[in-house]
């Protein structure tokens, strides 16, 4: 059966080197297949995470010769195997243990965007009226199953560590499911150029190339994100068609 | 928010990366690119002639506020224009698609990759450590797209208008005006299509016309307006690139016949 | 005493799927201090893996769905074994449990007057499961996630539970340790809510992760509570046989919910062959009458395709044995042949199967758009469990609370697909409130130091300098899962399982003796060999109860006991441990159904 081996990153907060490892190669394999058979036969302590193995959790994030994949679904027949395929935890995050890390500041960031706040419901049962129309667009942004490759590989966070004031585009995309919710009646507008600090978004769009979930982040969410900041903070136009619209409004009424 | 600075591995070196394609290919392409367009176009709006022949108008100098064609609006060169300042007809207009282009959604995420190195390329080391984003001046004015947009809307038009007069041929023996079609006309009318698709996929219109609202199925006109700018909007880009080609050429084209390089082919 | 970090809740939960966080979110709008505990990281339980939708009686697409058809149809489907009180409240519960989670910020897909829209499901009469795409278990474990995460609820995450105690017979605390840094920690709770799912990786083929080693059913053993029909393991009829680093990953039943259909390598459609008597009358007889069933004809009946989950299981089973089986050892399951029947056919799978769809292109090479796909029985779910009041979802040991897959009783000998999601959410919600209300009028119970010494120095134990003969963990794991995939798999033997009995002592033996490299810091074979044991309880409890039930019934099939034996029908199976430390397995009678819901179940036969 033919080989390939495995550069791994082992290593942990005080630093590390590239490991060797070389394992057999069987018809459909996949990345943390090869890890995993590894961790079994050869090095028992080897620190990875994974749960799914389909695609679904987002556990198993890490970077596969450079690029930020999860394991479980880059298939080694997609890798040049001549040369050895190097594995390393995402750069984005604090080291724990080789292949894993603490992602720990991204749930901290998802506490702070204000929750969800529906409208009174529509239907005296209590239920509302959606369409379909109006909720794909929201649904879209609800496939993320938060591996945070999009955090990972964003400049922002990578290179310039900007942790406190950026949330990244995962985070971006949930305001954004939140924001064009077609029930919510919250405001995050104004956390969104401040704390949010979208204003350090400039688009390169390598959060959408990297998405497992295939979800144009950049177009879908954080610019209509952006355009929505735009409306608040810097259309004058916008905003007194508005003010004219309200005050016709109040003037046409009783 | 987090107060504790994390600790995060040390940043990769310029340039540095583990990936294994050729990554600096796709922002190397952009920054040739855009730059021979920068280059040709400033080139060309400074000549301030040979931007017209017969019907044609380049895009570049349309509209043509004031000038010595048959397309100026206003006439010749207004007399307060100051005698020690360069005039072109396309610098009072160009300055307007510049801006459309320069603050597009999409061209400020290549051109930063391209032209400023930040990130080089998606998951490369950078050259500087210190970043400010879109939040502080200059770059906070790409907020103003939308503005630029609205001019860029109107700049359709007039193209569209450039396109109907390129069908009207005069005759320069007889003076007599005859409807017909070269391959002028074509060029400038893909132009207007090219630069439509642009115009009508920019990221702003698409909020707009109906991203803007969280439930855009009650108004159903908007919702048809926004699924058809957003459909075009997914390829973006492309008529980004296709549209600046053609833009050039189209300039390139107009040029050329009036300077008399070749000549126009006229179907009837 | 050992270095042990405590942490005091006045409840405390254990695993973070959908009932583990339902539970956390009652028992917090209870008002009392929660903690909850997960093995993963918040919200990659396998709860996200769950593709076709909660089963809730809206009738919103069939106004002739109602609590009651709900109930008949969960009881047909777990053969009279299930607890029908938990049935009852299931049914009743379940619709408003779904419009919570709308409230919360779910959106699920809708109907055409802008409802919940809801689908057909193996067993269920009516289509019955609000869904999202075929992402509905990420749909509810994420919304009751950003829901919980602003409730002041305690998370701790990647901790594993690995003892409970006990203080004069009710529950005082758990140790567990951190995989992150190993470091070993102590919570004192008034209420423990075990939510820890299901037992997959006590077998080879399995659509479960390495979390699902069956942790909530030994802790509870070990503390005294009482398991049942732990025989009841439900093999899910559709996993990806090829390749083979992909067997087992569930192929979710919305396929055949959307119109596809189980063939053999002749292209026949081998489940019109067997169909059961007592779902004849509900069974469509041509395979037109099926598509239009599939398609929303509201007089045509399913096809057989969409029969149990035990029933198409075994059925692919025989084809496969009988050698009219695929090339690797499956069988064909397709969804591309509807392009003959609608225009748009692509279009429409990619978006209502769009992860399936993602799933066979990225790692089988396969367009389900245009091929069939290859599909194979996998282990999927665990019916049995904890047996807990039915009410209150409290075990035999006060103040131990069970919900969800680890909880036993809702499904009886088989589970229909849709339920267990709704499962968790009504139970869930039941546990975390009712743990809040024992919680409430308890105090924190004392735990003895030596115990909790104990408790440490068995987590070490792996070690311990190499004992002769020690071996590492992953080789006794991927034996256990051999053999329980050999010898106590879909269809059973005594003599299999006698000689499986026997490997299981083996194999305690043997993983008393792992030894692992390495330190406490995030060490998988550490954390491995830690999980032995819990497999090792669930493993034997399942093979004593499988050789105890003498009969076929649901999901578990002798083939030396091939038919149903109505005598057995009026029992559980139950597991506990008796006063010598050894494992116990007893009938228990099934209380008499009461009148109106026996009304019920006669009315919708």
């Amino acid at each position: 059966m033919p080989g390939a081996t495995f550069r791994i990153w082992r290593g942990d907060a005080a630093g590390g080197a590239f490991a060797d490892y070389s394992t057999e190669v069987t018809e459909g394999m996949v990345v943390l297949d090869a890890v995993l058979r590894i961790q079994a036969a050869q090095a028992g302590d080897l620190a990875v995470r994974w749960n799914c193995k389909a695609g679904r959790c987002g556990s198993c994030s890490a970077e596969v010769n450079g690029r930020p994949r999860l394991m479980c679904m880059t298939r080694l027949s997609e890798l040049p195997l001549e040369q050895p395929v190097t594995v390393e935890p995402m750069r984005a995050f604090p080291r724990i243990k080789d292949l894993a890390c603490d992602v720990g500041w991204n749930y901290e960031v998802k506490k702070r965007i204000r929750p969800f706040k529906p409208r009174p419901p529509d239907a005296p049962d209590g239920t509302w009226r959606m369409a379909q129309a109006d909720v794909e667009r929201v649904q879209e942004f609800r496939k993320c199953i938060e591996c945070f490759l999009c955090q990972d590989v964003c400049h922002v966070l990578r290179e310039h560590a900007k942790h406190q004031e950026f949330i990244g585009p995962r985070y971006f995309v949930q305001v954004a499911a939140l924001e064009m919710h077609p029930l919510d009646a919250e405001d995050r507008l104004a956390e969104l150029g401040q704390t949010q600090g979208i204003g350090f978004c400039n688009i390169t769009k390598c959060c959408t190339r990297v998405c497992p979930e295939n979800i144009t982040i950049t177009d879908n969410a954080i610019i209509p994100l952006k355009e929505r900041w735009i409306d608040r903070h810097y259309d004058p136009i916008r905003r007194f068609l508005g003010w004219l619209r309200l005050k016709g409004g109040a003037g046409s009424g009783p | 928010m987090p107060d504790a600075v994390l600790p995060l591995p040390e940043p990769r070196r310029f340039g540095e990366t583990q990936r294994r394609d050729v990554w600096w290919l796709a922002p190397l392409g952009t920054f040739i690119v855009l730059l021979a367009f920068v280059l040709y176009s400033t080139w060309a709006a400074f000549q301030g002639d040979h931007y017209a022949w017969g019907p044609y108008l380049s895009p570049f100098y349309s509209p043509e506020l004031f000038g010595y064609s048959q397309h100026s609006w206003f006439g010749p060169k207004p007399v307060w224009w100051p005698s020690w300042l360069l005039f072109s007809p396309a610098l009072l207009i160009l300055w307007a698609p510049g801006g459309f282009r320069l603050t597009c959604y999409y061209y400020r995420g290549a051109y930063y990759k391209g032209f400023w190195a930040d990130p080089p390329s998606c998951a490369v080391g950078e050259p500087r450590k210190h970043y400010l984003g879109e939040n502080s001046f200059p770059l906070i004015l790409q907020n103003l797209h939308r503005y630029f947009l609205y001019l860029a809307l109107l700049f359709i038009l007039v193209l569209a208008g450039d396109v109907w007069k390129a069908l009207w041929f005069s005759d320069p023996a007889t003076g007599r005006t005859t409807f017909g079609l070269g391959v002028g006309t074509l060029v400038l009318a893909v132009n207007v299509v090219l630069l439509g698709g642009y115009t009508f996929s920019c990221h702003s219109l698409r909020h707009l016309v109906g991203g803007c609202l969280d439930v855009v199925s009650r108004a159903p006109i908007r919702c048809r307006a926004y699924r058809c700018v957003s459909c075009l909007n997914r390829r973006h880009m492309l008529w980004a690139w296709a549209s600046l080609f053609w833009v050039a050429f189209s300039d390139i084209y107009v040029r050329m016949l009036s300077l008399g390089l070749w000549s126009d082919w006229r179907f009837f | 005493m050992a270095e042990v970090q405590t942490h005091e809740h006045d409840v405390l939960i254990i695993g973070a799927g959908g009932a583990g966080l339902r539970a956390a979110i009652a028992a917090s709008a209870a008002k009392v201090s929660v903690g909850l505990v997960c093995k993963s990281l918040l919200g990659k339980a396998h709860t996200v893996m769950a593709e076709g939708g909660i089963a809730a009686a809206l009738a919103n697409v069939d106004e002739r769905d109602s609590w009651g058809v709900h109930f008949a149809d969960t009881m047909r489907g777990g053969q009279y074994l299930n607890d029908w009180r938990m049935a009852e409240f299931h049914a009743k519960e379940a619709p408003a449990c779904v419009r919570e989670l709308e409230a919360w910020g779910a959106l699920f897909d809708r109907t055409q007057d802008g409802r919940i829209l809801q689908r057909n499901f193996g067993g269920h009469r009516y289509p019955r499961l609000a869904h999202v795409g075929d992402r509905t278990g990420l749909e509810m474990i994420r919304t009751l996630q950003d829901y919980g995460i602003h409730q002041g609820i305690d998370v701790h995450m990647e901790r594993t539970v690995i003892a409970l105690f006990t203080d004069a017979d009710r529950i005082a605390g758990a140790l567990a340790y951190d995989r992150e840094r190993g470091f070993f920690h102590l919570f004192r709770a008034k209420a423990v809510v075990l939510a820890t799912g299901g037992i997959g990786r006590a077998y080879r083929i399995t659509s479960n992760s390495w979390e699902y080693t069956g942790d909530g059913l030994a802790l509870a053993y070990e503390a005294g509570a009482e398991l049942m029909d732990m025989e009841f393991v439900q093999f899910h009829p559709t996993g990806m046989v090829w390749p083979p680093s992909v067997q087992g990953i569930l192929v979710t039943e919305g396929v055949r919910g959307e119109g596809g259909v189980l063939l053999n390598k002749n292209g026949r459609r081998f489940m019109f062959d067997d169909i059961p008597e007592n779902y004849r009358a509900q069974t469509a007889d041509n395979e037109e009458e099926g598509w239009r069933y599939t398609q929303g004809d509201r007089n045509a009946r399913r096809p057989p395709d969409l029969l149990t989950r035990d029933h198409v299981a075994r059925c692919i089973v025989r084809e496969i044995k009988e050698g009219r089986g695929s090339p690797h050892g499956g069988v064909y399951l397709d969804i591309a042949w509807i392009r003959k029947r609608i225009p748009d056919a692509e279009e429409r799978i990619k978006k209502k199967l769009p992860s399936m769809y993602h799933q066979f292109k990225q790692l089988a090479d396969i367009d389900i758009t245009r091929e069939p796909m290859e599909v194979g029985p996998t282990t999927h779910y665990m019916m049995g469990g904890i047996r807990v009041d039915p009410e209150t979802q409290m075990s035999t040991v006060p103040g131990l609370f069970a919900a969800g897959e680890c909880a036993a009783g809702l499904h009886g000998a088989n589970r229909l697909g849709g339920n267990s999601l709704s499962d968790l959410l009504v139970f869930g919600k039941r546990a975390g409130d009712f743990a809040a209300r024992f919680a409430r009028e308890r105090t924190l119970g004392p735990l003895a130091a030596d115990r909790i010494d104990a408790g440490v120095r068995r987590a070490l134990e792996p070690f311990q300098p190499a004992a002769p003969e020690a071996e590492g963990p992953y080789a006794v794991q991927e034996e256990l899962q051999a053999m329980m995939q050999d010898l106590v798999g879909i269809v059973r033997h005594e003599e299999e399982m006698r000689r499986a009995q026997e490997a299981i002592g083996k194999l305690k033996e043997r993983a008393a003796r792992v030894r692992v490299a390495g330190n406490r810091h995030f060490n998988p074979g550490w954390h491995t060999a830690l999980d032995l044991p819990s497999l090792l309880t669930v493993s034997e409890a399942i093979t004593r109860s499988a050789l105890e039930r003498q009969e076929s019934r649901g999901a578990h099939f002798r083939e030396d006991h091939p038919s149903k034996d109505p005598e057995a029908g009026r029992f559980n199976l139950i597991v506990r441990q008796d006063g010598a430390g050894s494992m116990r397995v007893e009938r228990r009678p099934i209380p008499e159904m009461r009148p109106d819901l026996k009304k019920i179940v006669e009315e919708n036969g």
